[in-house]
Protein backbone atom coordinates (compact mmCIF):
# COMPACT_ATOMS: atom_id res chain seq x y z
CA UNK A 1 0.00 0.00 0.00
CA UNK A 2 3.03 2.26 0.22
CA UNK A 3 2.71 2.99 -3.49
CA UNK A 4 -0.73 4.49 -2.99
CA UNK A 5 -0.88 8.22 -3.26
CA UNK A 6 -2.30 10.04 -0.31
CA UNK A 7 -5.11 12.34 -1.35
CA UNK A 8 -7.06 14.25 1.27
CA UNK A 9 -9.81 16.83 1.32
CA UNK A 10 -8.99 20.30 0.14
CA UNK A 11 -8.51 21.97 3.52
CA UNK A 12 -5.34 23.47 5.02
CA UNK A 13 -5.85 22.30 8.62
CA UNK A 14 -8.10 19.24 8.62
CA UNK A 15 -8.44 15.87 7.00
CA UNK A 16 -11.42 13.55 6.95
CA UNK A 17 -11.63 9.86 7.81
CA UNK A 18 -14.46 7.89 6.24
CA UNK A 19 -15.61 4.29 6.50
CA UNK A 20 -18.56 2.84 4.62
CA UNK A 21 -21.02 0.08 5.43
CA UNK A 22 -22.72 -1.20 2.32
CA UNK A 23 -25.68 -3.54 2.34
CA UNK A 24 -26.25 -5.49 -0.86
CA UNK A 25 -29.45 -7.41 -1.44
CA UNK A 26 -28.59 -10.75 -2.99
CA UNK A 27 -30.46 -12.01 -6.02
CA UNK A 28 -31.16 -15.39 -4.53
CA UNK A 29 -34.49 -16.83 -5.66
CA UNK A 30 -35.66 -17.43 -2.12
CA UNK A 31 -35.11 -15.70 1.19
CA UNK A 32 -32.09 -16.28 3.41
CA UNK A 33 -33.73 -18.70 5.85
CA UNK A 34 -37.16 -19.46 4.33
CA UNK A 35 -37.99 -21.23 1.05
CA UNK A 36 -40.22 -18.51 -0.34
CA UNK A 37 -39.58 -16.14 -3.22
CA UNK A 38 -38.46 -12.61 -2.59
CA UNK A 39 -39.18 -10.53 -5.67
CA UNK A 40 -39.14 -6.75 -5.70
CA UNK A 41 -42.49 -5.13 -6.46
CA UNK A 42 -44.94 -7.95 -5.63
CA UNK A 43 -48.27 -7.22 -3.90
CA UNK A 44 -47.71 -6.51 -0.17
CA UNK A 45 -47.59 -9.43 2.25
CA UNK A 46 -47.82 -12.15 -0.40
CA UNK A 47 -44.31 -13.61 -0.07
CA UNK A 48 -44.43 -14.96 3.42
CA UNK A 49 -43.93 -18.11 5.42
CA UNK A 50 -44.71 -18.64 9.10
CA UNK A 51 -40.99 -17.99 9.74
CA UNK A 52 -41.09 -14.54 8.09
CA UNK A 53 -44.13 -13.80 10.25
CA UNK A 54 -42.30 -14.75 13.43
CA UNK A 55 -44.74 -17.50 14.34
CA UNK A 56 -43.75 -19.72 17.26
CA UNK A 57 -42.20 -23.08 16.49
CA UNK A 58 -40.74 -22.11 13.14
CA UNK A 59 -37.10 -22.81 12.37
CA UNK A 60 -34.71 -21.18 9.90
CA UNK A 61 -32.96 -23.14 7.16
CA UNK A 62 -29.92 -21.65 5.44
CA UNK A 63 -30.22 -21.02 1.72
CA UNK A 64 -27.16 -22.58 0.06
CA UNK A 65 -27.01 -19.71 -2.46
CA UNK A 66 -26.71 -17.20 0.39
CA UNK A 67 -23.42 -18.85 1.33
CA UNK A 68 -22.36 -19.26 -2.28
CA UNK A 69 -23.01 -15.62 -3.30
CA UNK A 70 -21.34 -14.24 -0.18
CA UNK A 71 -18.26 -16.37 -0.70
CA UNK A 72 -18.12 -15.22 -4.35
CA UNK A 73 -18.05 -11.62 -3.15
CA UNK A 74 -15.40 -12.45 -0.57
CA UNK A 75 -13.17 -14.19 -3.10
CA UNK A 76 -13.59 -11.37 -5.62
CA UNK A 77 -12.39 -8.84 -3.05
CA UNK A 78 -9.42 -10.82 -1.78
CA UNK A 79 -11.00 -11.76 1.55
CA UNK A 80 -10.01 -14.65 3.74
CA UNK A 81 -12.92 -17.07 3.98
CA UNK A 82 -13.78 -18.54 7.37
CA UNK A 83 -13.90 -22.34 7.15
CA UNK A 84 -16.23 -22.26 10.10
CA UNK A 85 -18.51 -19.39 11.04
CA UNK A 86 -21.71 -19.00 12.99
CA UNK A 87 -24.82 -16.88 12.83
CA UNK A 88 -25.75 -14.54 15.66
CA UNK A 89 -28.94 -12.98 16.91
CA UNK A 90 -29.18 -9.21 16.91
CA UNK A 91 -32.02 -8.34 19.22
CA UNK A 92 -34.28 -5.33 18.78
CA UNK A 93 -37.96 -4.64 18.52
CA UNK A 94 -39.33 -2.95 15.45
CA UNK A 95 -42.60 -3.77 13.69
CA UNK A 96 -40.90 -4.68 10.41
CA UNK A 97 -38.98 -7.46 12.20
CA UNK A 98 -41.63 -9.81 13.60
CA UNK A 99 -39.23 -12.28 15.21
CA UNK A 100 -37.83 -9.59 17.49
CA UNK A 101 -34.32 -10.34 16.30
CA UNK A 102 -32.37 -10.30 13.08
CA UNK A 103 -30.25 -13.30 12.16
CA UNK A 104 -26.85 -11.86 11.36
CA UNK A 105 -23.19 -12.59 12.01
CA UNK A 106 -21.16 -10.99 14.74
CA UNK A 107 -17.84 -12.38 15.93
CA UNK A 108 -17.15 -14.71 13.03
CA UNK A 109 -18.04 -13.10 9.69
CA UNK A 110 -17.78 -15.52 6.79
CA UNK A 111 -15.39 -13.20 4.86
CA UNK A 112 -12.78 -10.86 6.34
CA UNK A 113 -9.59 -8.89 5.57
CA UNK A 114 -10.20 -8.06 1.93
CA UNK A 115 -9.56 -5.02 -0.20
CA UNK A 116 -11.01 -3.10 -3.09
CA UNK A 117 -8.97 -1.05 -5.51
CA UNK A 118 -10.52 2.24 -6.52
CA UNK A 119 -9.53 4.39 -9.48
CA UNK A 120 -9.66 8.17 -9.35
CA UNK A 121 -8.74 10.55 -12.14
CA UNK A 122 -5.12 10.94 -10.98
CA UNK A 123 -4.41 7.99 -8.73
CA UNK A 124 -5.38 4.50 -7.59
CA UNK A 125 -5.84 3.40 -4.03
CA UNK A 126 -6.69 0.27 -2.09
CA UNK A 127 -9.47 0.40 0.48
CA UNK A 128 -9.36 -2.33 3.10
CA UNK A 129 -12.44 -4.45 3.81
CA UNK A 130 -12.86 -5.36 7.45
CA UNK A 131 -15.51 -7.96 6.82
CA UNK A 132 -18.41 -9.18 4.72
CA UNK A 133 -21.12 -10.91 6.66
CA UNK A 134 -24.52 -12.43 5.93
CA UNK A 135 -27.81 -11.36 7.41
CA UNK A 136 -31.51 -11.14 6.70
CA UNK A 137 -33.36 -8.02 5.60
CA UNK A 138 -36.26 -6.42 7.47
CA UNK A 139 -39.72 -5.71 6.08
CA UNK A 140 -40.81 -2.28 4.90
CA UNK A 141 -42.72 0.30 6.90
CA UNK A 142 -44.89 2.94 5.28
CA UNK A 143 -45.36 5.96 7.53
CA UNK A 144 -47.18 8.39 5.27
CA UNK A 145 -50.16 6.40 3.96
CA UNK A 146 -52.32 6.48 7.05
CA UNK A 147 -52.51 9.36 9.59
CA UNK A 148 -52.72 7.14 12.66
CA UNK A 149 -50.82 4.01 11.74
CA UNK A 150 -47.66 2.74 10.14
CA UNK A 151 -48.32 0.08 7.52
CA UNK A 152 -46.09 -2.96 7.32
CA UNK A 153 -45.21 -5.07 4.29
CA UNK A 154 -43.18 -8.11 5.27
CA UNK A 155 -42.34 -9.36 1.76
CA UNK A 156 -38.75 -8.22 2.15
CA UNK A 157 -38.46 -9.56 5.71
CA UNK A 158 -35.89 -12.34 5.70
CA UNK A 159 -34.46 -11.62 2.23
CA UNK A 160 -30.76 -12.34 1.88
CA UNK A 161 -28.36 -9.48 2.46
CA UNK A 162 -24.66 -9.06 2.82
CA UNK A 163 -23.02 -6.23 4.69
CA UNK A 164 -19.66 -5.07 3.40
CA UNK A 165 -17.73 -3.06 5.99
CA UNK A 166 -14.72 -1.00 4.91
CA UNK A 167 -11.74 0.03 6.98
CA UNK A 168 -11.62 3.77 7.73
CA UNK A 169 -9.30 4.15 4.73
CA UNK A 170 -11.39 6.58 2.72
CA UNK A 171 -10.25 10.20 2.83
CA UNK A 172 -12.49 12.18 0.47
CA UNK A 173 -16.12 12.14 -0.70
CA UNK A 174 -14.81 11.39 -4.20
CA UNK A 175 -13.06 8.27 -2.92
CA UNK A 176 -16.31 7.21 -1.24
CA UNK A 177 -18.11 7.61 -4.55
CA UNK A 178 -15.42 5.64 -6.39
CA UNK A 179 -15.56 2.90 -3.76
CA UNK A 180 -19.33 2.55 -4.08
CA UNK A 181 -19.31 2.44 -7.85
CA UNK A 182 -16.60 -0.19 -7.60
CA UNK A 183 -18.73 -2.32 -5.28
CA UNK A 184 -21.66 -1.98 -7.64
CA UNK A 185 -19.46 -3.02 -10.54
CA UNK A 186 -18.20 -6.10 -8.70
CA UNK A 187 -21.63 -7.30 -7.53
CA UNK A 188 -22.97 -6.84 -11.04
CA UNK A 189 -20.05 -8.74 -12.58
CA UNK A 190 -20.59 -11.53 -10.05
CA UNK A 191 -24.31 -11.45 -10.84
CA UNK A 192 -25.21 -11.54 -7.15
CA UNK A 193 -26.99 -8.16 -6.80
CA UNK A 194 -28.47 -5.72 -9.32
CA UNK A 195 -26.66 -2.79 -7.66
CA UNK A 196 -29.62 -0.44 -7.87
CA UNK A 197 -29.29 2.11 -5.08
CA UNK A 198 -32.53 3.96 -5.88
CA UNK A 199 -34.54 0.75 -5.43
CA UNK A 200 -32.60 -0.10 -2.28
CA UNK A 201 -30.77 -3.19 -3.48
CA UNK A 202 -27.56 -1.36 -2.52
CA UNK A 203 -27.68 0.73 0.64
CA UNK A 204 -24.88 2.72 2.15
CA UNK A 205 -24.20 4.18 5.60
CA UNK A 206 -21.12 6.33 6.16
CA UNK A 207 -19.04 6.90 9.28
CA UNK A 208 -17.40 10.31 9.04
CA UNK A 209 -14.94 12.10 11.30
CA UNK A 210 -12.38 14.86 10.88
CA UNK A 211 -9.06 15.46 12.63
CA UNK A 212 -6.35 18.12 12.51
CA UNK A 213 -3.72 17.28 9.91
CA UNK A 214 -0.90 15.30 11.45
CA UNK A 215 -3.02 13.91 14.29
CA UNK A 216 -3.05 10.11 14.48
CA UNK A 217 -6.10 9.59 16.67
CA UNK A 218 -9.52 9.66 14.99
CA UNK A 219 -11.97 12.42 15.80
CA UNK A 220 -15.48 11.67 17.06
CA UNK A 221 -17.50 10.16 14.24
CA UNK A 222 -21.08 10.53 13.14
CA UNK A 223 -23.03 7.97 11.16
CA UNK A 224 -24.85 9.12 8.03
CA UNK A 225 -27.93 7.30 6.80
CA UNK A 226 -30.66 7.67 4.19
CA UNK A 227 -28.48 8.36 1.18
CA UNK A 228 -30.30 6.70 -1.67
CA UNK A 229 -28.05 7.49 -4.61
CA UNK A 230 -24.33 7.44 -5.32
CA UNK A 231 -24.25 11.21 -5.75
CA UNK A 232 -26.13 11.70 -2.49
CA UNK A 233 -23.49 9.71 -0.65
CA UNK A 234 -20.81 12.01 -2.04
CA UNK A 235 -22.80 15.16 -1.23
CA UNK A 236 -23.84 14.05 2.25
CA UNK A 237 -20.26 13.18 3.21
CA UNK A 238 -19.00 16.53 1.89
CA UNK A 239 -21.72 18.33 3.83
CA UNK A 240 -20.89 16.44 7.02
CA UNK A 241 -17.13 17.09 6.72
CA UNK A 242 -17.78 20.82 6.28
CA UNK A 243 -20.21 20.83 9.20
CA UNK A 244 -17.77 19.09 11.55
CA UNK A 245 -14.85 21.35 10.62
CA UNK A 246 -16.95 24.49 11.05
CA UNK A 247 -18.20 23.20 14.41
CA UNK A 248 -14.69 22.51 15.72
CA UNK A 249 -13.36 25.82 14.45
CA UNK A 250 -16.16 27.56 16.35
CA UNK A 251 -14.94 25.89 19.50
CA UNK A 252 -17.67 23.23 19.49
CA UNK A 253 -17.42 19.46 19.79
CA UNK A 254 -18.72 16.77 17.46
CA UNK A 255 -21.33 14.55 19.13
CA UNK A 256 -21.39 10.86 18.29
CA UNK A 257 -24.81 10.48 16.72
CA UNK A 258 -26.74 9.16 13.75
CA UNK A 259 -27.69 11.70 11.11
CA UNK A 260 -30.21 11.42 8.31
CA UNK A 261 -29.42 12.98 4.95
CA UNK A 262 -32.24 15.09 3.53
CA UNK A 263 -31.68 15.10 -0.24
CA UNK A 264 -34.16 17.93 -0.83
CA UNK A 265 -32.78 20.33 1.77
CA UNK A 266 -29.23 19.06 1.07
CA UNK A 267 -28.53 18.93 4.80
CA UNK A 268 -28.31 16.33 7.53
CA UNK A 269 -30.51 16.21 10.59
CA UNK A 270 -30.18 14.32 13.81
CA UNK A 271 -32.16 11.11 14.11
CA UNK A 272 -34.21 11.13 17.27
CA UNK A 273 -32.54 8.73 19.67
CA UNK A 274 -34.18 5.53 18.52
CA UNK A 275 -34.39 2.74 21.04
CA UNK A 276 -31.99 2.70 23.94
CA UNK A 277 -28.81 3.49 22.05
CA UNK A 278 -27.64 0.37 20.24
CA UNK A 279 -27.78 -2.46 22.70
CA UNK A 280 -28.42 -5.43 20.48
CA UNK A 281 -27.36 -8.15 22.95
CA UNK A 282 -25.86 -10.36 20.24
CA UNK A 283 -25.59 -14.04 21.04
CA UNK A 284 -24.94 -17.17 18.94
CA UNK A 285 -28.07 -18.14 16.99
CA UNK A 286 -29.24 -21.31 18.73
CA UNK A 287 -31.41 -22.44 15.79
CA UNK A 288 -28.56 -22.67 13.29
CA UNK A 289 -25.50 -24.89 13.69
CA UNK A 290 -22.16 -23.58 12.39
CA UNK A 291 -21.50 -23.19 8.68
CA UNK A 292 -18.55 -25.31 7.72
CA UNK A 293 -16.97 -24.90 4.29
CA UNK A 294 -14.69 -27.47 2.78
CA UNK A 295 -11.62 -26.73 0.70
CA UNK A 296 -12.88 -28.53 -2.42
CA UNK A 297 -16.08 -26.49 -2.50
CA UNK A 298 -14.21 -23.23 -1.98
CA UNK A 299 -11.89 -24.14 -4.80
CA UNK A 300 -14.81 -24.88 -7.11
CA UNK A 301 -16.34 -21.46 -6.36
CA UNK A 302 -13.01 -19.80 -6.97
CA UNK A 303 -12.40 -21.32 -10.38
CA UNK A 304 -15.99 -20.57 -11.43
CA UNK A 305 -15.65 -16.83 -10.69
CA UNK A 306 -16.38 -14.76 -13.78
CA UNK A 307 -13.77 -12.50 -15.32
CA UNK A 308 -13.65 -9.40 -13.12
CA UNK A 309 -13.60 -5.81 -14.43
CA UNK A 310 -9.83 -5.20 -14.09
CA UNK A 311 -8.93 -8.39 -15.89
CA UNK A 312 -11.51 -7.79 -18.57
CA UNK A 313 -10.29 -4.24 -19.10
CA UNK A 314 -6.72 -5.45 -19.56
CA UNK A 315 -7.91 -8.10 -21.99
CA UNK A 316 -9.92 -5.54 -24.02
CA UNK A 317 -6.82 -3.35 -24.35
CA UNK A 318 -4.76 -6.32 -25.46
CA UNK A 319 -7.23 -8.22 -27.60
CA UNK A 320 -9.10 -5.36 -29.29
CA UNK A 321 -6.31 -2.75 -29.29
CA UNK A 322 -8.45 -0.29 -27.32
CA UNK A 323 -7.17 2.76 -25.46
CA UNK A 324 -7.35 2.61 -21.66
CA UNK A 325 -10.21 5.13 -21.39
CA UNK A 326 -12.31 3.34 -23.99
CA UNK A 327 -11.60 -0.01 -22.33
CA UNK A 328 -12.64 1.42 -18.96
CA UNK A 329 -15.89 2.77 -20.34
CA UNK A 330 -16.70 -0.48 -22.10
CA UNK A 331 -15.99 -2.65 -19.04
CA UNK A 332 -17.66 -0.35 -16.51
CA UNK A 333 -20.80 -2.44 -16.58
CA UNK A 334 -20.75 -6.11 -17.30
CA UNK A 335 -23.84 -5.94 -19.50
CA UNK A 336 -22.28 -3.25 -21.70
CA UNK A 337 -19.05 -5.21 -21.99
CA UNK A 338 -21.06 -8.31 -22.94
CA UNK A 339 -22.96 -6.32 -25.57
CA UNK A 340 -19.73 -4.96 -27.01
CA UNK A 341 -18.20 -8.41 -27.22
CA UNK A 342 -21.25 -9.87 -28.92
CA UNK A 343 -21.08 -7.01 -31.43
CA UNK A 344 -17.40 -7.72 -32.09
CA UNK A 345 -18.28 -11.33 -32.70
CA UNK A 346 -21.19 -10.49 -35.01
CA UNK A 347 -19.34 -7.82 -36.99
CA UNK A 348 -15.83 -9.24 -36.91
CA UNK A 349 -14.57 -5.68 -36.44
CA UNK A 350 -13.46 -4.55 -32.98
CA UNK A 351 -12.58 -1.03 -34.02
CA UNK A 352 -15.91 -0.32 -35.71
CA UNK A 353 -17.74 -2.02 -32.82
CA UNK A 354 -16.09 0.10 -30.15
CA UNK A 355 -16.77 3.26 -32.18
CA UNK A 356 -20.41 2.21 -32.60
CA UNK A 357 -20.92 1.49 -28.90
CA UNK A 358 -18.91 4.42 -27.54
CA UNK A 359 -20.40 7.09 -29.75
CA UNK A 360 -23.81 5.94 -30.95
CA UNK A 361 -25.07 3.46 -28.37
CA UNK A 362 -23.88 5.30 -25.26
CA UNK A 363 -25.23 8.61 -26.58
CA UNK A 364 -28.68 7.08 -27.03
CA UNK A 365 -28.53 5.46 -23.58
CA UNK A 366 -27.63 8.81 -22.01
CA UNK A 367 -30.26 10.76 -23.90
CA UNK A 368 -33.06 8.33 -23.17
CA UNK A 369 -31.98 7.29 -19.71
CA UNK A 370 -31.90 3.63 -20.78
CA UNK A 371 -29.74 0.90 -19.36
CA UNK A 372 -27.99 -1.31 -21.91
CA UNK A 373 -30.58 -3.99 -21.10
CA UNK A 374 -33.26 -1.60 -22.37
CA UNK A 375 -31.42 -0.80 -25.60
CA UNK A 376 -33.74 -2.13 -28.32
CA UNK A 377 -31.31 -3.11 -31.10
CA UNK A 378 -29.57 -6.46 -31.12
CA UNK A 379 -25.86 -6.75 -31.73
CA UNK A 380 -26.57 -8.52 -35.02
CA UNK A 381 -28.63 -5.55 -36.20
CA UNK A 382 -25.78 -3.20 -35.33
CA UNK A 383 -23.37 -5.55 -37.06
CA UNK A 384 -25.40 -5.15 -40.28
CA UNK A 385 -25.04 -1.37 -40.04
CA UNK A 386 -21.31 -1.76 -39.55
CA UNK A 387 -21.16 -4.08 -42.56
CA UNK A 388 -22.98 -1.57 -44.79
CA UNK A 389 -20.34 1.03 -43.95
CA UNK A 390 -17.47 -1.40 -44.37
CA UNK A 391 -18.77 -2.47 -47.80
CA UNK A 392 -18.90 1.20 -48.83
CA UNK A 393 -22.69 1.17 -49.13
CA UNK A 394 -23.24 3.96 -46.60
CA UNK A 395 -20.92 6.69 -45.38
CA UNK A 396 -20.39 7.73 -41.74
CA UNK A 397 -23.14 10.28 -41.52
CA UNK A 398 -25.61 7.97 -43.27
CA UNK A 399 -24.57 5.24 -40.83
CA UNK A 400 -25.53 7.46 -37.91
CA UNK A 401 -28.82 8.43 -39.58
CA UNK A 402 -29.64 4.78 -40.18
CA UNK A 403 -28.74 3.92 -36.58
CA UNK A 404 -31.00 6.65 -35.19
CA UNK A 405 -33.83 5.63 -37.49
CA UNK A 406 -33.62 2.04 -36.26
CA UNK A 407 -33.51 3.16 -32.62
CA UNK A 408 -36.54 5.41 -33.10
CA UNK A 409 -38.50 2.71 -34.89
CA UNK A 410 -37.67 0.13 -32.24
CA UNK A 411 -38.59 2.56 -29.45
CA UNK A 412 -41.88 3.40 -31.15
CA UNK A 413 -42.73 -0.20 -31.85
CA UNK A 414 -42.22 -0.91 -28.16
CA UNK A 415 -45.01 1.60 -27.54
CA UNK A 416 -47.15 0.42 -30.44
CA UNK A 417 -47.33 -3.37 -30.72
CA UNK A 418 -48.99 -3.20 -34.17
CA UNK A 419 -45.95 -1.53 -35.68
CA UNK A 420 -43.75 -3.84 -37.71
CA UNK A 421 -40.43 -2.12 -37.21
CA UNK A 422 -38.69 -5.27 -36.06
CA UNK A 423 -37.55 -7.71 -38.66
CA UNK A 424 -36.98 -4.98 -41.23
CA UNK A 425 -34.16 -5.65 -43.65
CA UNK A 426 -31.60 -3.02 -42.77
CA UNK A 427 -30.18 -2.61 -46.25
CA UNK A 428 -33.70 -2.17 -47.67
CA UNK A 429 -34.34 0.46 -45.04
CA UNK A 430 -31.16 2.29 -46.02
CA UNK A 431 -32.35 2.28 -49.65
CA UNK A 432 -35.79 3.46 -48.64
CA UNK A 433 -34.21 6.37 -46.77
CA UNK A 434 -31.93 7.17 -49.72
CA UNK A 435 -28.89 6.50 -47.58
CA UNK A 436 -27.13 4.06 -49.87
CA UNK A 437 -24.02 5.67 -51.17
CA UNK A 438 -23.34 5.64 -54.87
CA UNK A 439 -20.07 3.82 -55.43
CA UNK A 440 -20.20 3.48 -59.15
CA UNK A 441 -18.09 5.88 -61.24
CA UNK A 442 -20.66 6.03 -63.99
CA UNK A 443 -23.33 7.17 -61.53
CA UNK A 444 -21.15 9.73 -59.78
CA UNK A 445 -19.72 11.21 -62.95
CA UNK A 446 -22.92 13.12 -63.91
CA UNK A 447 -22.94 14.77 -60.45
CA UNK A 448 -19.31 15.80 -60.88
CA UNK A 449 -19.95 17.14 -64.38
CA UNK A 450 -22.97 19.05 -63.19
CA UNK A 451 -20.99 20.76 -60.42
CA UNK A 452 -18.14 21.67 -62.75
CA UNK A 453 -20.59 23.11 -65.29
CA UNK A 454 -22.43 25.18 -62.68
CA UNK A 455 -19.31 26.76 -61.15
CA UNK A 456 -17.02 27.99 -63.95
CA UNK A 457 -15.53 30.77 -61.77
CA UNK A 458 -14.44 28.40 -59.01
CA UNK A 459 -13.07 26.01 -61.63
CA UNK A 460 -10.95 28.80 -63.07
CA UNK A 461 -9.61 29.82 -59.65
CA UNK A 462 -8.88 26.20 -58.82
CA UNK A 463 -6.87 25.88 -61.98
CA UNK A 464 -4.93 29.01 -61.00
CA UNK A 465 -3.73 27.12 -57.96
CA UNK A 466 -6.49 27.68 -55.39
CA UNK A 467 -6.61 23.94 -54.61
CA UNK A 468 -8.35 24.53 -51.28
CA UNK A 469 -11.51 24.85 -53.39
CA UNK A 470 -11.57 21.03 -53.56
CA UNK A 471 -13.55 21.12 -50.33
CA UNK A 472 -16.12 23.38 -51.97
CA UNK A 473 -16.50 21.06 -54.98
CA UNK A 474 -16.85 18.04 -52.72
CA UNK A 475 -19.54 19.80 -50.76
CA UNK A 476 -21.41 20.60 -53.96
CA UNK A 477 -21.16 17.01 -55.21
CA UNK A 478 -22.48 15.70 -51.89
CA UNK A 479 -25.26 18.25 -52.08
CA UNK A 480 -26.44 17.40 -55.58
CA UNK A 481 -26.13 13.68 -54.85
CA UNK A 482 -28.06 14.21 -51.61
CA UNK A 483 -25.16 12.88 -49.60
CA UNK A 484 -25.05 9.58 -51.44
CA UNK A 485 -21.89 9.91 -53.47
CA UNK A 486 -19.01 7.84 -52.18
CA UNK A 487 -16.67 10.65 -51.10
CA UNK A 488 -13.47 8.90 -52.11
CA UNK A 489 -14.70 8.18 -55.61
CA UNK A 490 -16.17 11.66 -55.99
CA UNK A 491 -12.86 13.25 -55.01
CA UNK A 492 -10.81 11.14 -57.38
CA UNK A 493 -13.22 11.95 -60.24
CA UNK A 494 -13.01 15.67 -59.44
CA UNK A 495 -9.21 15.47 -59.43
CA UNK A 496 -9.18 13.67 -62.76
CA UNK A 497 -11.34 16.30 -64.37
CA UNK A 498 -9.80 19.42 -62.80
CA UNK A 499 -6.08 18.67 -62.43
CA UNK B 1 -20.32 -7.70 39.74
CA UNK B 2 -23.82 -7.22 40.95
CA UNK B 3 -27.04 -6.21 39.23
CA UNK B 4 -28.74 -3.04 40.41
CA UNK B 5 -32.47 -2.39 40.27
CA UNK B 6 -31.67 0.12 37.56
CA UNK B 7 -30.04 -2.63 35.49
CA UNK B 8 -33.13 -4.79 35.92
CA UNK B 9 -35.42 -2.04 34.65
CA UNK B 10 -33.11 -1.34 31.72
CA UNK B 11 -33.03 -5.01 30.68
CA UNK B 12 -36.78 -5.27 31.16
CA UNK B 13 -37.31 -2.29 28.91
CA UNK B 14 -35.12 -3.77 26.17
CA UNK B 15 -37.18 -6.96 26.38
CA UNK B 16 -40.45 -4.98 26.48
CA UNK B 17 -41.36 -6.43 29.88
CA UNK B 18 -43.19 -4.43 32.49
CA UNK B 19 -42.27 -5.43 36.03
CA UNK B 20 -43.78 -4.40 39.33
CA UNK B 21 -41.30 -3.23 41.97
CA UNK B 22 -41.72 -6.59 43.71
CA UNK B 23 -41.03 -8.53 40.51
CA UNK B 24 -38.03 -6.30 39.80
CA UNK B 25 -36.57 -6.99 43.24
CA UNK B 26 -37.12 -10.72 42.76
CA UNK B 27 -35.47 -10.58 39.32
CA UNK B 28 -32.54 -8.67 40.78
CA UNK B 29 -31.97 -11.40 43.37
CA UNK B 30 -32.30 -14.15 40.74
CA UNK B 31 -29.92 -12.47 38.34
CA UNK B 32 -27.37 -11.91 41.07
CA UNK B 33 -27.55 -15.56 42.03
CA UNK B 34 -26.93 -16.56 38.42
CA UNK B 35 -24.05 -14.14 38.13
CA UNK B 36 -22.40 -15.30 41.31
CA UNK B 37 -22.55 -18.83 39.94
CA UNK B 38 -20.89 -17.47 36.78
CA UNK B 39 -18.18 -15.97 38.99
CA UNK B 40 -17.56 -19.42 40.37
CA UNK B 41 -17.29 -20.85 36.83
CA UNK B 42 -14.97 -18.03 35.87
CA UNK B 43 -12.37 -19.35 38.31
CA UNK B 44 -11.68 -22.19 35.93
CA UNK B 45 -8.96 -21.47 33.38
CA UNK B 46 -10.55 -21.85 29.94
CA UNK B 47 -7.92 -19.98 27.96
CA UNK B 48 -7.08 -23.08 25.92
CA UNK B 49 -10.71 -24.10 25.27
CA UNK B 50 -12.56 -23.11 22.10
CA UNK B 51 -15.89 -21.41 22.82
CA UNK B 52 -18.82 -23.78 22.41
CA UNK B 53 -21.73 -22.22 20.58
CA UNK B 54 -23.81 -25.35 20.24
CA UNK B 55 -24.15 -28.42 22.37
CA UNK B 56 -24.48 -30.75 19.40
CA UNK B 57 -21.50 -31.22 17.20
CA UNK B 58 -22.90 -30.89 13.72
CA UNK B 59 -22.91 -28.39 10.93
CA UNK B 60 -25.69 -26.55 9.19
CA UNK B 61 -27.53 -28.46 6.48
CA UNK B 62 -28.00 -26.14 3.54
CA UNK B 63 -31.31 -25.79 1.74
CA UNK B 64 -31.54 -25.59 -2.07
CA UNK B 65 -32.62 -22.17 -3.36
CA UNK B 66 -35.98 -23.44 -4.58
CA UNK B 67 -39.18 -21.55 -3.81
CA UNK B 68 -42.16 -23.20 -2.18
CA UNK B 69 -45.70 -21.89 -1.94
CA UNK B 70 -46.12 -18.87 0.36
CA UNK B 71 -48.72 -18.57 3.07
CA UNK B 72 -51.92 -17.23 1.44
CA UNK B 73 -52.18 -13.47 1.88
CA UNK B 74 -55.42 -13.63 3.92
CA UNK B 75 -53.99 -16.28 6.24
CA UNK B 76 -50.84 -14.21 6.75
CA UNK B 77 -52.88 -11.24 7.96
CA UNK B 78 -55.45 -13.26 9.92
CA UNK B 79 -53.61 -13.42 13.25
CA UNK B 80 -52.60 -9.77 13.24
CA UNK B 81 -54.16 -7.54 15.90
CA UNK B 82 -54.83 -4.99 13.17
CA UNK B 83 -54.56 -5.03 9.38
CA UNK B 84 -56.19 -3.60 6.30
CA UNK B 85 -56.67 -5.65 3.13
CA UNK B 86 -53.00 -5.28 2.16
CA UNK B 87 -50.90 -4.36 5.16
CA UNK B 88 -50.31 -5.05 8.81
CA UNK B 89 -51.34 -1.96 10.74
CA UNK B 90 -49.31 -0.87 13.78
CA UNK B 91 -49.25 2.24 15.92
CA UNK B 92 -47.44 5.07 14.13
CA UNK B 93 -43.71 4.42 14.49
CA UNK B 94 -42.52 7.91 13.61
CA UNK B 95 -44.37 11.23 13.67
Amino acid sequence: MSSDKEATIDHPDFEAVIGLEVHAQLQTKTKAFAAVESEYGEAPNTQLTPLCLGHPGTLPQVNEELIHYTVKMGLATGCDIAKRSIFARKNYFYPDLPKGYQISQYETPICFDGEIEITLPTYKKRIGLTRIHMEEDSGKSLHDQDPYHSLIDLNRAGSSLIEIVSEPDIRTPQEAYAYLTRIRQIVQYLDICDGNMEEGSLRCDANVSVRPRGQKAFGTRTELKNMNSFRNVEKAIQYEIDRQIALIQDGGEVMQETLLWDPNAMTTRSMRSKEEAHDYRYFPEPDLPPIVLDEAWLHSVKIALPELPDVRRARFIEQYSLGIDDAMTLTDQRALADYFESLVEASGDAKASSAMVLSNVLRVLNERGWSIEQFPLTSSELAQIIALKRDGKVNSSAQTTLFMELVNRAANSALDPTSKAKGVNIEDLAKELDLIQVSDDSEIEPFVDQVIAQHPEEVARYKEGKTALMGFFMGQVMKVSRGQANPELAQSLLRKKLD
Amino acid sequence: MSVTLEDVHYIAKLARLSLTEQEATQAQQDLNKILSYMDELNQIDTSSVEPLEHVFDFETRLRPDTPEAPVPHEDALRNAPDADSDYFRVPKVIE
